[in-house]
């Protein structure tokens, strides 16, 4: 692993997954809890691998202080209840020993459900795109306000309201149910369609953030092939035009920034790859 | 050769989360500072930073919880070098990257047997 962007690295790739285990454990009203904890563990270990070293295994570092964190937490709200307010009886949280459970299944699976908690009508499109690159993506406020062309602080309000209306709906952190799934997935797919559109459609000038958004929307959409409720045709029929699309990423533009239209664009330059996966994924679909 | 006690302290309540390649960079600097201590055989301990929370005892088993993390010059963490003389230990300070993040670094001899 190479050292002169790990933290950038280990950021883009777990602080998603730390903050939907968190979240899914501490329920909606705690988005941003979750997202303090998750965030204090990167300062703290850029604090301590500084003056210390890199730990051997700096993933399993970061998800055992995350863990720590979230159960000292609890301990405060315990101490809190008990010596301020003796006479209340203490809630279900009585136990200080609540194990946080980082394994790969349940990182999957909360990240599936923070994608339905998040892709829900009650917040404007824009603001479940955000969300998204927030929460599941990784992506800090300037570069959400980058990619979405939008000033810093406009975003920031924009998200702390998307996140106050899903706590006062009580959004459940959970995988719809069978009725409601199919519908539900819809939203998750105009959603993740948009973000990819981002990427691929974008004024902006960053051509890499671009391609991030575009592999972040192609990262979650395959995610969602990994459940069996949610690896459905529509899913798979996404993908495949993401792959198709995004294979022609370095062809599309020239060297001014235009658009080349695809009758006239240079087949060497699309990538072999994504148009086989997408073919894979076209086949499943049909 | 004598040993000094670094004390890094800064006011931590105003220190904002920067983007991961800050992180990465303010890591570096802090690798760089120590490691070029270290090849000059001057690091006796690289130390540690310090968690915020904290109790203090005094007398008559009186504990309070403290300091705050809204003090403003709050110890953050310490490391122990080598040096002729305070003023080389001075020298050595120099390039922690504290310096620029708007805290100091307290140097103090350790007193020897």
């Amino acid at each position: 692993m190479e050292n002169t962007q790990i933290i950038p690295h280990l950021f883009r790739t777990e602080y998603r997954k730390i903050t939907s285990v968190l979240i899914r454990h501490f329920g909606i009203e705690h988005i941003e809890l979750a997202e303090d904890i998750a965030s204090d563990t990167f300062m703290a270990a850029t604090g301590l691998w500084g003056m210390r070293g890199l730990p051997e295994n700096p993933k399993a570092w970061l998800y055992t202080v995350a863990k720590n964190k979230a159960k000292d937490h609890f301990k405060h709200q315990n101490i809190f209840s008990q010596s301020i307010v003796p006479a209340i009886q203490t809630n279900a949280q009585t136990s200080y020993e609540i194990e946080i459970d980082l394994s790969e299944k349940t990182i999957t699976d909360s990240q599936l459900q923070m994608m339905f908690a998040i892709c829900n009508p009650i917040i404007s499109s824009e603001n479940q795109i955000g969300l998204t690159l927030k929460i599941l993506c990784g992506f800090g406020i300037e570069e959400i306000a980058n990619a979405l062309i939008s000033p810093a602080e406009t975003i920031k309000k924009r998200l702390q309201r998307a996140n106050e209306k899903l706590r006062d709906a009580k959004v459940k952190i959970e995988i719809p149910n069978k009725e409601e799934i199919r519908d539900r997935l819809q939203t998750v797919l105009t959603t993740l369609y948009l973000l990819f559109n981002e990427g691929y459609y974008s004024a902006s000038q960053n051509s890499v953030l671009r391609k991030d958004l575009c592999l972040e929307a192609m990262r979650l959409a395959y995610l969602l092939t990994e459940y069996k409720e949610t690896r459905v045709h529509e899913v798979n029929a996404l993908l495949a035009l993401m792959c198709f699309q995004s294979s022609r990423f370095e062809a599309r533009l020239n060297e001014n920034g235009n658009t080349i239209l695809y009758e006239e664009q240079d087949e060497k330059l699309w990538n072999a790859e994504l148009i086989l996966q997408g073919e894979y994924f076209f086949r499943l679909a049909s | 050769m004598k040993e000094f006690l670094l004390i890094f302290r800064n006011d931590y309540s105003s220190v904002q989360a920067g983007s991961p390649e800050d992180m990465q960079a303010t890591m570096k600097q802090w690798m760089d500072w120590m490691g070029g201590i270290a090849a000059q055989g001057k690091l006796v301990a690289p130390g540690n930073p310090l968690k915020g929370e904290g109790k203090v005892l005094r007398a008559n088993n009186v504990i309070t919880d403290g300091p705050y993390t809204e003090v403003k010059e709050l110890v953050g963490g310490y490391t122990i070098i080598n040096a002729d003389d305070l003023d080389e230990a001075v020298t050595l300070a120099n390039g922690c990257p504290i310096l620029n993040e708007g805290g100091n670094v307290e140097v103090r001899e350790l007193a020897a047997m």
